[in-house]
């Protein structure tokens, strides 16, 4: 019974859901405070509704109840219980289940954390959230129910979880990008509720900011894993692929970043209002359109889920109603009258406008290279395949004039800097970042453009970085007491900043350095690459749970001194499939990475070997990026300001 | 007028909206080709292996499988072991490297197996463009004859093999 009670608890946080979309609302919009007041238990009901759902799922999948289809389809008896548990998650209906899940957990923070929020605009905030968990619940419902039953004659055992997604990068991955994703609803939610109150002042940018921090945050580990995970589990060493659903979750999170960035010019000066509202519109507009491209099947990608019409209408509807609604409120409510506060070319409103302007552009790049074999179809225009190539020539560049003006952004002063302050501090940045950046290369044995572009932006960052610190900490006369005085936000900032530049150092130095060659080796066989000795000892076979595998023993050496010894693997599942294990040697430097191929016939077999500089770098980066983000929400001043404002707002109000 | 520029978003939005709807019509799984019961266009081109140039006639004798494939697709990684698991069922499959670096082309090969007959370098793309490849992967059935009998875009596993490209292949290798 457990999987229909799941289902019932589904439609009750459905009516629910749809009942927080419209009570609140109306609450809002006639003054009525105790409809306002249903927002916080209907958005708690809710979540404990969702969650009884989910756990009914899991619970399932742990007992091997195979008479559910999505049992059958995702699990199996042997499947090992931490990948039944992330098997809820690892397909289509479950995933869904999961992004409901997390949906209804925001809401439920939201209204929680949100308490001192004036009611009227917490209601407004809530409900849009319902409204947006109201059309998912449907398309649950509706296309993808998760509990449907093979009745009456259940298969003795289920199929098995598709073996790329048996690993602890599902495990973590897509609660992590759904934790982003669908945290980009509530800044979205704020927009909206500031657009229907038709109140514009700059006290919604200030309670947004640290949501919108969280969330992207989260995206930005989502998808680092996401690529970690390609790395180590697809065998074959990429980071990035350019793939449309790798695409669909890095445009969101480009248009967070900039939101992120003109939520402070917003908040700060009041400026940017109309653009901020509309920066979050579109990033959360861009992960309804990643998860329509992904639902959809209009794309082909390695990790299209089924492709079904009617799901792809569905998501498209819903899409519509929502884009298109919001971007009807905006275009009737948005302020037209001009911030009167004016700002000069070296202020760093100017500078932050510039950085949104790039953001927005490199999104756009991507979303036309995406969504470019569509669009020329529907043209008439042939069949155009777009690969790695185009986006490379575009990103590139554009990011490394991102990493240019980022450098310089973060050094100015709001309104105005005083141009010798900025000229001492571009000369020293310039004259330290141009030859070590022209010189560092040599480290790895010769020079390189990418590598030396790469590693002139990082150094540029971090010297106009630690410039600014020093300033910042000066200015109280005692250095050490300076660096404690400045505040979280700031120490954000410097954090995350420093996170881009080693990412981009890394991008820079691991495509430039990477070095790869694919061998027949046999037994006893050495091979020499990048300054290690690569020594095959030959494949064993071992059993897992649900796999059967070829091991291979390859110790690696350092001018006689071992190094590592490496494991791939090549594991055949029950399903039949063939899967590739790299055996990885991580390190700060670099990674020993190799790949196990074909056997080749007595004794022989085909090994991949890789040496990579710098590849950790990218991930480390990233999650710095992420940290920056949190740390920045950890700021004294949003908590007492939040009770500030609240305070005023309430008297305004009374 | 201000107020009416406040409207381009949505403008932007619904023009983005039309193609998406239009492109749901077009499963790219399933893109029936023009080509479909008409023979293989002609073609000039170099193998892979060795300097030979071949023509269509390559495809003539008996049914095959055209696959069009390049390192630089991810999802061919995919489907590569399927295809090597087809030949040694004793499927004849003829590769269509497709706007790809013939020497990493090579090396994929030697590394992966090699589940073609031979491989045919469409390093311009030029010749996919007159099948009307959408992107890569993608799989035509040609009969003994040189025709087109079906096309299959995206991956070929087990699932697609059995139940939509097999029936196809079995019915032209028994002729009817």
């Amino acid at each position: 019974m457990t999987p229909e009670y799941g289902h019932f608890a589904l439609i009750l946080a459905a009516c629910l859901s749809l009942a927080l979309g419209v009570v609140p609302l109306l609450g809002a919009t006639f003054g009525r405070p105790l409809w306002q007041a249903t927002a916080r238990p209907l958005a708690l009901g809710q979540l404990a509704l969702v969650a009884f759902s989910f756990i009914c799922l899991a619970a399932a999948f742990a007992r091997d109840d195979f008479s559910v289809a999505y049992v059958a389809a995702n699990s199996n008896r042997l499947l090992p219980w931490y990948y039944k548990l992330s098997a809820v998650w690892g397909a289509h209906e479950g995933s869904l289940l999961l992004w409901v899940l997390v949906l209804s957990g925001w809401t439920a923070a939201v209204a929680v954390a949100g308490r001192n929020l004036p009611p009227a605009l917490l209601a407004r905030v809530v409900a849009v959230m319902g409204l947006i968990a109201a059309g998912f619940h449907l398309f649950l419902l509706l296309t993808s129910n998760p509990f449907e039953r093979v009745l009456p004659i259940p298969p003795a055992d289920g199929a098995d979880l598709n073996p790329l997604l048996q690993d602890f990068g599902l495990i973590v991955h897509p609660p992590l990008l759904y934790m982003g994703y669908v945290g980009l609803s509530v800044p979205f939610a704020f927009a909206i509720a500031a657009l229907l109150a038709g109140r514009l002042d700059t006290a919604w940018a200030r309670w947004m900011r640290p949501w919108t921090n969280v969330a992207w945050a989260f995206l930005t580990l989502g998808i680092a894993l996401g690529s970690w995970w390609a790395y180590y589990e697809l065998g074959w060493g990429g980071w990035w692929f350019w793939d449309p659903v790798e695409n669909a979750s890095f445009m969101p999170w480009l248009l967070g970043t900039a939101l992120v960035h003109s939520l402070a010019v917003t908040e700060k000066r009041g400026l940017l209002r109309g653009w901020t509202l509309l920066l979050a519109i579109f990033a959360f507009a861009l992960s309804l359109l990643g998860t329509f491209l992904v639902r959809s099947g209009v794309l082909t990608s390695v990790h299209a889920f089924a492709a079904d019409p009617t799901r792809g209408v569905f998501v498209l509807g819903f899409l519509g109603l929502v884009v298109g609604g919001s971007l009807l409120l905006y275009g009737f409510r948005a302020p037209t009258v001009p911030a009167v506060a004016g700002f000069g070319w070296r202020s760093r409103e100017a500078w932050l406008l510039a950085n949104n302007a790039l953001l927005v552009v490199i999104t756009g790049v991507i979303l036309l290279g995406t969504l470019y074999p569509l669009l020329a179809d529907v043209l008439g225009w042939g069949k155009i395949s777009v690969g790695p190539p185009y986006f490379n020539s575009f990103f590139v560049p554009l990011t490394l004039a991102l990493a240019v003006l980022l450098g310089v952004g973060a050094l100015l002063q709001w309104k105005d800097t005083a141009p010798r302050r900025l000229r001492s501090a571009l000369i020293l940045a310039l004259v330290v970042a141009l030859p070590v950046g022209g010189l560092l290369p040599w480290v790895w044995g010769s020079w390189r453009w990418g590598a030396a572009l790469g590693l002139f932006g990082a150094v540029w960052i971090g010297v106009l970085t630690a410039i600014d610190l020093w300033r910042k900490s000066r200015a109280s006369g005692r250095p050490w007491r300076g660096l404690r005085l400045l505040r979280a936000g700031y120490w954000g900032m410097v954090i995350a900043h420093l996170g881009v530049a080693l990412a981009i150092a890394g991008a820079g130095v691991t495509t430039s350095y990477s070095v790869e060659r694919d061998l027949r080796m046999v037994s006893g066989d050495r091979q020499k690459l990048g300054g290690f000795e690569f020594h095959f000892m030959g494949v064993d076979e071992v059993f897992g749970p649900n796999y059967r595998s070829q091991r291979g023993e390859i110790h690696v050496t350092r001018e006689g001194r071992g190094v590592a010894t490496l494991m791939p693997e090549k594991r055949r599942y029950l399903g039949g499939q063939v899967m590739t294990e790299a055996g990885i040697d991580g390190g700060l430097t670099r990674d020993l990475y190799v790949a196990l191929g074909e056997p080749l016939g007595a004794e022989a077999w085909a090994v991949r070997l890789h040496v990579k500089p710098g590849v950790r770098w990218i991930w480390l980066g990233s999650a710095l990026i992420a940290l920056g983000g949190v740390v920045a929400v950890c700021d004294r001043r949003y908590r007492s300001r939040v009770r500030a404002t609240a305070r005023t707002a309430a008297l305004a109000e009374a | 007028m201000e107020r009416l520029k406040l409207f381009v978003p949505l403008l932007i939005f619904l023009v983005l909206a039309l193609v998406l709807y239009f492109g749901l019509g077009r499963d790219p799984r399933a893109l029936p080709s023009a080509l479909v019961d008409r023979p293989l266009p002609p073609f000039s081109l170099p193998v892979l292996e060795g300097d030979a140039v071949v023509d269509e006639s390559l495809l003539h004798g008996k049914v095959r499988l055209l696959n069009v494939w390049g390192t630089w697709c991810v999802a061919c990684r995919d489907e590569h072991p399927f295809l090597l698991e087809l030949a040694n069922r004793g499927v004849a499959i003829v590769g269509l490297n497709y706007k790809d670096d013939p020497d990493a082309a090579r090396a994929w090969l030697a590394r992966l197996g090699d589940p073609f007959e031979a491989v045919v370098v469409d390093a311009a793309g030029r010749y996919g463009l007159e099948l009307g490849v959408y992107g890569a992967p993608e799989t035509y059935v040609v009969d003994a004859d040189g025709v087109i009998r079906y096309r299959h875009v995206g991956v070929i596993d087990a699932d697609v093999w059995r139940d939509r490209i097999e029936p196809v292949y079995r019915s032209w290798v028994i002729p009817q």
